[in-house]
């Protein structure tokens, strides 16, 4: 605190806006963290290598029409016995370049990841809102529907929406949802914490003054909820969300995994991961190695991000 | 000219009754266990609900066949100790039944058991009906002799009864399947976990997909095998079921994935055998109905020979198998292996791929901006089955077919097929009667009755339905190897299948155990020695 206001003094001027967030606690925080810059920079990074995907990488592997069956377990930067070519990161079983495949992939992780975190968000603080706010019957049912789906692992209840919505989706349909039914059986299986971080905060909001004043100028109880206390209810939110990407992350590698998630002619991290296994014992590394260790670099990273902001949201760890 | 088949004499065995003896006297002193693991389980233990490999492969530990295949295709005594076709008429086989053999529970199999089980085969929903189709009525003459009346001549009908399991009437009436669980409905019943066979092993205990355990029966008629026990283990992964051998885990893996081979054979301790198998692995589709579920065209693009043509041309059998099966496979245009009677060179031949003139191809059929569809593949149940589907994705999209690949395990696969639910798939076909008959009745002839069961194409030829159905009952082999020879050519020139090639196995276990490939990939665990 006395930091900020000092620096802040130092310059003897109205800081602007990026100024101010420079200054930030937050901003403080992180410069003063290692841990925080190197996982925040590697995110970064892979994040946007995902973005940029079809620029940066040397094939498009979704496009099965520009791949070459006889370009098949190419050892990374050695020549195709066939063919010739020479890959980074060598290939797949169909030919795939394994570097291209991981941006690639990543991207559908990420994307899985940030979809369903947002899903899992909205339905948590809306449900979380709504019973602490009313309390009663509606908190009792809500809460109890909730601590029920607590009572079931996560990826299985994320198995168990996959399938139940796979079932009503006609089958001409049912490969291009599958990216759009893994964000909702991973965000339907995750919105019990939000829900419950946020029902708590609320209750403990509800009673401090400035609602009370907003009640009393007769407020819509809707525009208290949203405008009032939501605000302020949002930090652990985010602290969770964070820490959520990276578990959603690797629900996604799980299921793909396991062979429910995406198609495999357009593979995420884990089916990568599940393709590379069937070739451990035969001596072609690379197909497992390296999709796992973006995958691990991923979510290590976001996880060490989410710690980070975690303690660095917490005013008793000041 | 009459048949004049007197009854033929089985190879008797001598040593049957000196091998009770010392199996009495030694008793399970030598009790040795074998831990077998395959990629999959058998789908069901009911004897007669699925015509499927791996489930007959369980199955035939615990059940009996009136006749058995033999490792060089011959067929040999089972329960029948003696076969032929009647003296008096030319469309009665005559069984002769063994004695003395108990069923598990303690009770004897008479020839009322095989009547029982050869009618609950032949009856729809059961699974082998297109094998008995030619049979009218099933008798007892006495305790140990066994009519089959056919509707006419049928010198083959003994080969199709190589799967077909004998079960107890009595065991099977006190659980109420007296009729064969509905397999493709998920219909459940007693007899699909519960087994009472005469088999050489005991079911003892069954965990589907995860464990099931057989243990030796005492009572067999047969020599005694030197394996007591059998803990069978589906491990679906191919990397985990490797490992599991290389551990320890396990003795005997069946389906060794294809790149595992090489280290394998270097690794001591463990072996590789390898053999051809009679099957062999294909696509099809639906070329009748007017328009497909899973596709964007307004009409059906297999129904167009230009398309099934083009998709000849396009696939890359050799690219498949350098890759793929890493050289571990007999590519072929021929929809089936070379064991089976009516194979011909020249079926088998198939031209180097053309994507130019095949893409063309589907630009006159009437797509020159190509079409979708989706493809479906069982991912457990053949040789890099899914690998295979992938590939040809990749091949097909290069003449403008944009395939959604659906890979999944084989139950829920092969309903697909039964139920015409699928546009485009791959199944693999086995012949275990060693006669393109077979080939016929289930994947040819049109769907109706006992015939056609898995005709996923939709294919329906009334010329072709009276020449399958007359196969039958010629008795003139002649002119019945002519007429399959006429059919096989209407069907290649259809062009209802696909080929891809014809598989081969390899088997790796404990170098102290001798098992041999067997042709139908159903390995007996009976003829398993250790040194």
């Amino acid at each position: 605190m006395s930091q900020t206001e000092q620096s802040q003094t130092e310059r003897g001027k109205t800081p602007g806006r990026l100024a101010r967030a420079w200054d930030s606690d937050i901003a403080w925080s992180f410069r003063h963290s290692p841990v925080a810059i190197v996982a925040g920079a590697v995110s970064v990074l892979i994040i946007l290598a995902a973005i940029f995907a079809p620029l940066i990488a040397p094939h498009d592997p979704f496009n099965p029409a520009t791949l070459n069956l006889m370009d098949g377990f190419t050892p990374p930067m050695e020549p195709n016995a066939f063919t010739g070519n020479v890959y980074w990161l060598g290939t797949d079983n169909q030919g795939r370049d394994v570097f291209s495949t991981i941006l690639y992939g990543a991207r559908i992780s990420l994307f899985v990841g940030f979809a369903a975190v947002i899903l899992a968000m909205v339905l948590g603080i809306a449900a979380g809102l709504v019973a602490g706010y009313r309390g009663g019957w509606v908190d009792g049912l809500l809460m109890r529907f909730a601590d029920v789906q607590l009572t079931f692992p996560s990826i299985l209840l994320a198995l168990l929406i996959f399938g139940i919505a796979r079932g009503f989706i006609p089958p001409a349909y049912r490969e291009e949802m599958a990216i759009w039914v893994l964000i909702v059986a991973i965000g339907l299986s995750d919105w019990v914490q939000y829900a419950r971080v946020v029902r708590g905060a609320t209750m403990v909001e509800k009673n401090k003054e400035y609602v009370q004043a907003a009640k009393v100028i007769g407020a819509h109880p809707a525009k208290i909820v949203l405008r009032h206390i939501l605000p302020n209810v949002l930090g652990p939110v985010l602290v969770i969300a964070t820490i959520g990407l990276a578990l959603a992350i690797i629900a996604e590698a799980t299921l793909s995994f396991l062979g429910v998630g995406v198609p495999p002619t357009q593979p995420s991290l884990g089916t990568l991961i599940r393709i590379g296994q069937g070739f451990l014992f035969s001596g072609e590394w690379w197909i497992l190695l390296f999709p796992s260790i973006t995958l691990l670099a991923l979510a290590l990273s976001v996880n060490l991000l989410g710690d980070w902001l975690r303690d660095a949201l917490n005013p008793r760890l000041r | 000219m009459s048949m004049h088949h007197i009854l033929k004499t089985s190879r008797s065995r001598l040593m049957l009754g000196a091998a009770a003896v010392s199996l009495a006297l030694t008793g399970a002193a030598s009790a040795e266990t074998l831990r077998w693991a395959r990629v999959g389980d058998a789908l069901t233990m009911d004897p007669h609900s699925q015509n499927e490999g791996p489930t007959h492969t369980l199955n035939h530990h615990i059940y009996e066949t009136l006749v058995g295949r033999a490792d060089d295709g011959t067929l040999v005594p089972r329960l029948a100790t003696e076969w032929g076709i009647s003296e008096d008429d030319d469309s009665v086989w005559v069984f002769k039944i063994r004695e003395g053999v108990k069923f598990h529970d303690g009770t004897d199999m008479t020839a009322e058991d095989v009547v029982f089980s050869l009618d609950r085969a032949r009856t729809p929903p059961s699974g082998m009906a297109a094998l008995h189709a030619a049979v009218e009525e099933v008798t007892a003459v006495d305790d140990t002799t066994v009519h089959v009346r056919m509707s006419g001549p049928a010198p083959l009908y003994v080969q199709n009864l190589t799967n077909t399991f004998i079960m107890s009437k009595a065991w099977a009436e006190a659980n109420d399947v007296e009729t064969s669980p509905n397999f493709a409905a998920g219909e459940e019943a007693y007899s699909v976990r519960n087994t009472n066979g005469t088999g050489p092993y005991k079911l003892v205990e069954r965990d589907p997909e995860v464990r099931t355990v057989l243990e030796v029966f005492e009572d067999h008629w047969d020599d005694a095998p030197e394996v007591t026990e059998i803990i069978y283990t589906p491990i679906s992964e191919a990397a985990t079921r490797v490992a599991a051998l290389l551990s320890g885990e396990v003795d005997i893996v069946q389906d060794v994935p294809v790149q595992d081979i090489a280290r394998l054979e270097q690794t001591d301790g463990v072996k590789v055998v390898r053999g051809p198998e009679n099957r062999n692995i294909f696509f099809s589709y639906d070329m009748t109905s007017e328009t497909l579920d899973s596709s964007n065209a307004e009409d059906n693009p297999f129904a167009k020979p230009e398309v099934r043509e083009a998709m000849a041309m396009a696939i890359d059998r050799e690219a498949i198998r350098q890759v793929v099966m890493r050289g571990e496979s007999q590519p072929s245009a021929a929809p089936l292996p070379p064991f089976v009677n009516g194979w011909t060179e020249e079926m088998h031949a198939f031209p180097t791929p053309d994507v130019e003139r095949a893409a063309e191809l589907v630009a006159e059929a009437g797509y020159p901006e190509g079409f979708s569809v989706t493809l479906n593949c069982p991912n457990d149940r053949y040789l890099n089955d899914e690998a295979i589907c992938q590939a040809l994705v990749g091949m097909l999209s290069r003449i403008n077919i944009d395939v959604e690949l659906v890979a999944q395990t084989r139950s829920l696969h092969f309903p697909l097929i039964e139920n015409w639910e699928t546009d485009f798939y791959m199944l693999g076909w086995g012949v275990p009667t060693f006669d393109s008959q077979y080939v016929f009745d289930f994947l040819v002839h049109s769907r109706g009755g006992s015939y056609g069961a898995f005709n996923g194409s939709r294919y329906a030829n009334e010329e072709l339905d009276a020449k399958i159905e007359s196969l039958a009952t010629m008795t003139d082999l002649e002119a019945r190897n002519a007429v399959i020879a006429e059919i096989w050519e209407q069907v290649m020139e259809d062009r209802v299948f696909l080929n891809v090639h014809n598989q081969v196995l390899a088997y790796a276990m404990r170098d102290d155990i001798t098992l041999d490939v067997h042709p139908e990939n159903q390995p007996r665990m009976t003829t398993v020695t250790f040194e």
